[in-house]
């Protein structure tokens, strides 16, 4: 059955493939996630704020990304953002935006309506007790948060933090509607200028399935060392 | 030093403080006690506005607690504050947990800090500890520590909210010795607790309180001699009995 495929074309394209696609995949993952975890805790803390319209504004926010399907939300990025770029400028023409700048805005902005609800669930784990000795010392509400609510709650949320980040690093995938040389992208690229379609795919799957389940199994033995620590 | 008056507290339709005043003096030991759910405990996160509170008013050393241009940060930190379940912070190592309001709030250096937490660590008597993390003590060592990180803010006043009654017997008195010594140096502190012997030894005055209302305020003598109400009787009767 395999007596046709070529799968030397692996071999001959390894550089391309890791070089420049792997590389941009898991700087678009890194930064995606590290900005995702900003503005996700800063959504979560609006919604645990108490004050009504900020929670309202927040709420809605997560809603609406967590309801659209994310390669739309790249697409209209990737065409709308040149056009915000001018209206926040001012200035005469569409602001030129790389395609790596415009997926990583939208994977931020995407995976925070994630990672917000992530944190908000680690911030209400916190016993009531905890903000309360803070204040209680002094602590203002920003300092409670900072020094002793949000370290607690990123620690007991890290496991599912980095399962979400594992997720992230397979929908990257999807800025190949861009033409975007990621990994797949430049799986894709070789394919299709080879002929050599199948091999490639094949080989693209079992690169995601081997990354991604090596940092599962990675995550698993965290948890079980967090939990040993408490 | 510390003035209650006429404080009432809601909690939706139920009243959980009605109508208490009394006053604590420069230097006054005075225990709270009575049934659970007497409002106890509310009452005296009421004197450093963990609580808000609807009517009345509440004066620590010539602040009013309950004045909306009251800096709150600032004057929590003037009083020391001890919870039931000690509430240290468990991401952070023993003297870290001693250093950080010192560091944030009154803006000490760090050497400053440490210096100061070692001394106060060695006092309760867990100078050993210092590189641990809360989990890693028992819970009589970690009520010592929450004194020890309240005194380090160099408070005012203490308030203790039901110390001991987390802990097993066997380590009651290790944080009850603690407490004994902070009250003979002088220290004022309000402290919710059954334990009466605490109070027999060191309280100045003893507050009974019932549904939200102070019932009794009485000196010491008085209270153990012959309290006046009822309910507080009653009360005595069963905790005294066994």
């Amino acid at each position: 059955m395999f007596a046709s495929f070529d799968f030397d074309v692996i071999g001959r394209s390894l550089g391309y493939l890791f070089f420049d696609g792997m590389t941009f995949t898991l700087t678009l993952t890194g930064l995606a996630a590290l900005g995702g975890l900003i503005f996700g805790t800063l959504l979560a803390l609006m919604r645990l704020s108490g004050l009504k319209l900020l929670g309202w504004i927040a709420g809605l926010y997560v809603d609406l990304m967590r309801s659209l399907p994310l390669v739309l939300v790249i697409f209209w990025f990737y065409f709308l953002v040149p056009y915000i770029g001018q209206w926040l400028t001012g200035s005469s023409r569409p602001i030129r935006v790389g395609a790596f700048t415009s997926s990583l805005v939208t994977f931020v902005m995407f995976e925070a309506a994630y990672f917000s609800e992530i944190m908000r669930a680690g911030i209400q784990s916190i016993s009531k007790g905890q903000p309360m000795a803070a204040q209680a010392l002094g602590l203002t509400y920003s300092q409670t948060m900072r020094y002793v609510v949000l370290p607690q709650a990123f620690r007991n949320m890290l496991p599912v933090l980095l399962t979400q980040t594992i997720v992230l690093f397979q929908d990257t995938s999807l800025v190949y509607v861009l033409s975007i040389p990621d990994f797949l992208g430049a799986a894709s690229k070789v394919a299709q200028r080879d002929g050599r379609l199948v091999e490639m795919y094949l080989f693209a799957a079992a690169v995601y399935f081997a990354i991604s389940c090596v940092a599962s199994f990675g995550v698993r033995r965290l948890q079980a060392r967090i939990a040993y620590v408490h | 030093m510390i003035e209650i008056s006429h404080v009432d507290k809601w909690y939706g339709g139920f009243q959980a403080l009605k109508d208490c005043t009394t006053s604590v003096a420069k230097g006054e030991v005075v225990v709270v006690c009575g049934p659970s759910g007497s409002g106890k405990s509310t009452l005296i996160k009421c004197v450093n506005a963990l609580e808000p509170f609807q009517s009345g008013q509440i004066i620590l050393d010539g602040i009013k607690v309950n004045d909306p241009k009251t800096d709150l940060p600032k004057l929590r930190a003037r009083v020391g504050m001890v919870f039931q379940h000690f509430e240290l912070f468990p991401h952070l190592k023993i003297i870290e947990n001693l250093c950080l309001a010192q560091e944030k709030v009154l803006g000490r250096s760090h050497d400053e800090a440490m210096a100061k937490g070692a001394k106060l660590l060695d006092r309760v008597g867990l100078k050993e500890q210092a590189r641990k993390y809360p989990a890693e003590l028992s819970g009589g060592q970690q009520q010592r520590v929450a004194i020890a990180r309240a005194l380090a803010m160099d408070p005012i006043a203490m308030m203790f909210d039901e110390p001991t009654s987390a802990l097993d017997p066997e380590m009651i008195s290790e944080v009850l010795d603690v407490m004994v010594d902070l009250a003979r140096e002088g220290m004022t502190m309000m402290v919710v607790t059954h334990e009466m012997g605490f109070a027999s030894k060191v309280a100045h005055r003893v507050i009974f309180m019932d549904k939200g209302e102070i019932v009794e305020d009485a000196r010491k003598t008085d209270f153990f001699g012959s309290p006046r109400s009822d309910r507080a009787q009653k009360f005595l009767s069963k905790i005294l009995s066994h």
